[in-house]
């Protein structure tokens, strides 16, 4: 059979993206030594610089877990006036530049602004904090939790809620034994999403704070101050956390496709 | 037992109005009505699942309208089963006893019990994804009845299965029924349910009740248009069967095959009878003489009333026939109908 031009075009600009995608990640992963692997690991700078990167995101991810779970099933159960300006403002985050997010959150916590006030008046600094830190990469995190875990919850029949609830379940209780169950995959995927946003953020974040460094901030003050081949080492390693997210959220997400 | 004054409920897309039903202890009750009359509605109000607008719904003189649903200890039994895929079948029967507090020898043995009546005791330790529709719709019961409840509601619980589970279900419903103080309430669209599980019945449209009352006066003496043209069924009648017949009075009426109980109803459809002056020489397996009772007007049709003995039938016939046979009130004619026209459960 012979086959139409259009296939051999799509062909021909499949290889082109795919190249495209992993031309520059491969040069990057085989560029440095295993000699200079090593040592900026041995790197007290580094290596404090990939852990906070690492934390700051977990607690990300933490916080929108704790609080977004509660909205998410809402937005999945109820139906209610102004529900679509709800969802359209959680997605808000994902739109806007990265600067801008660091700049927006700045104006609402700095000294002119009543809650900035408030902030200071509990001992609350943003400025250069890891608080700072956490603020920025839940903004940024959060939306990506939310829809996973909204459509993890759209998934569960409200049928299976309300035979639970006349066969002597609470609401919580429900939740714990029935829906917790057949969505926390969706809810995990929603997590490490999350995560994954949050560790490779760095224009919100040198915004608010270029101290104490997280790895996105120390790889672009390496690469200014040394050029390519020092930013390298550090890059690499980051590159790897995230492959590991990446990776697991794979497997999660290919598992939920064959229960189905 | 149940008794729902007054509710109102008003929903984006359904709603129902001024609802009144009583319904008595140990009652198997059957709510008809076609697609979106609020059936499933009403259901899901008795279990505490929708707001309510206005009314009251209380069990045994105790009023429950403001009470949580899992305070109500009412089981509702949907039609796609809603069981909890991740829990094996043991563990979707017992979910309920997390709950209550109930004695453990006593809830042992009416899962014995539960098990044995459904006949699902090789299936305890299976996922729900691999049973039959007939094997989840009986784990969706047992589940229900296990925390014995004093009101089992069920929603089209037959209608998704395929005919031969849908008898077996139906069967062991009749059984459970039958050996239990529970109060039964039953949605469904199928006649012959209706006739083989009821005692009494109501039929909703649009959010009302038309009509509630013994499951056989529905069918015979509707008392709204609507009711009639949706039951549709005016020619019903309790049959003793014998062979391929089926006793009626002192009118023996052919089935052309064997019913497979020894008793039950039998029931034409009007359009189906015809009605003529001299013994029908054709196919027609049944017919037996008759005097006119009633001609009434029906629009496009005539609704010819014919009395055999004690048996009395209805008949649609067009407005020419009636001319042409010179029918009125008094005239002898003969009914006949074939063996295949006749509907029995």
């Amino acid at each position: 059979m012979k086959r139409e031009p259009f296939f051999w075009v799509s062909i021909s600009c499949g290889i082109v993206i795919m190249a495209f995608i992993l031309l520059p990640l491969i040069q990057l992963l085989t560029s440095p030594s295993v000699g200079m692997l090593r040592e900026s690991i041995g790197d007290r700078d580094v290596v404090r610089s990939i852990w906070l990167s690492i934390y700051t995101a977990g607690l990300a991810a933490l916080i929108s877990f704790v609080f977004g779970t509660p909205l998410a099933y809402l937005l999945a159960r109820y139906d209610f006036r102004g529900k679509r300006l709800v969802e359209g403002i959680i997605d808000l985050p994902i739109a806007i530049p990265h600067p801008v997010v660091g700049i927006a959150i700045l104006s609402v916590a700095g000294k002119n602004h009543f809650f900035g006030q408030i902030l200071a008046e509990l001992g609350v600094r943003i400025m250069g904090s890891v608080t700072g830190i956490v603020t920025v990469l839940t903004f940024v995190g959060i939306p990506f939790y939310l829809n996973a875990a909204k459509a993890g919850f759209e998934a569960v029949s409200p049928r299976l809620e309300r035979v639970s609830r006349s066969l002597g379940a609470s609401m919580f209780g429900t939740f714990v034994r029935i829906t917790f169950p057949l969505a926390w995959r969706s809810m995990l995927i929603g997590i490490i999403m999350c995560s994954a946003r949050a560790i490779s953020e760095f224009g919100a974040v040198v915004i608010v704070a270029y101290h104490p460094m997280i790895a996105p901030v120390l790889i672009y003050e390496r690469f200014e101050a040394y050029g390519l081949k020092y930013s390298q080492p550090v890059a690499v390693w980051l590159v790897s956390i995230s492959l590991i997210l990446f990776l697991l959220l794979r497997i999660l997400t290919l598992h939920k496709v064959e229960e189905q | 037992m149940i008794a729902i004054r007054g509710l109102t409920i008003d929903l984006r897309d359904f709603h129902l109005r001024d609802i009144n039903l009583e319904i008595a202890e140990n009652e198997f009750f059957i709510l008809m009505g076609p697609t979106g009359a609020g059936k499933t509605v009403l259901l899901e109000a008795i279990v505490g699942l929708i707001p309510i607008k206005n009314g009251a719904i209380s069990i045994d003189g105790r009023d429950i309208t403001a009470l949580p649903p899992e305070k109500r200890g009412i089981s509702i039994v949907y039609q796609d089963y809603a069981l909890f895929p991740h829990l094996t079948v043991l563990d979707n029967i017992t979910y309920g006893l997390h709950f209550h507090k109930i004695d453990k020898r006593k809830a042992q043995g009416r899962l014995a019990k539960l098990l044995e009546v459904l006949n699902l005791s090789h299936l305890q330790h299976r996922l729900p994804t691999n049973l039959s529709g007939g094997e989840k719709q009986r784990v969706s019961v047992a589940r229900a009845l296990m925390v014995e409840p004093k009101v089992l509601l069920l929603d089209e619980p037959l209608s998704a299965l395929d005919p031969g589970f849908r008898e077996e279900v139906r069967g062991s419903l009749k059984k459970l029924h039958q050996t239990s103080s529970i109060t039964f309430l039953m949605v469904t669209h199928d006649f012959s349910e209706a006739l083989s599980l009821a005692g009494r019945a109501a039929v909703m449209n649009n959010g009302r009740i038309e009509q509630v009352g013994e499951i056989e006066d529905i069918f015979k003496r509707p008392n709204s248009a609507f009711v009639a043209d949706f039951v549709g069924m005016k020619n019903l009648f309790h049959a003793e069967f014998k062979g391929t017949k089926a006793l009626v009075s002192d009118l023996e009426i052919e089935l052309g095959v064997t019913p497979p109980n020894s008793h039950g109803y039998i029931a034409i459809r009007p359009e189906d009878i015809v009605i003529s002056r001299r013994r029908f020489s054709s196919s027609m397996r049944n017919a037996f003489p008759a005097v006119v009772t009633a001609v009434i007007d029906q629009g496009f049709y005539y609704e010819v009333r014919a009395q055999s003995g004690e048996v009395g039938f209805a008949s649609l016939i067009t407005k020419s026939s009636l001319i042409e046979l010179k029918l009125r009130e008094t005239s002898d004619v003969f009914v006949s109908f074939k063996a295949t026209a006749v509907h029995f459960f």
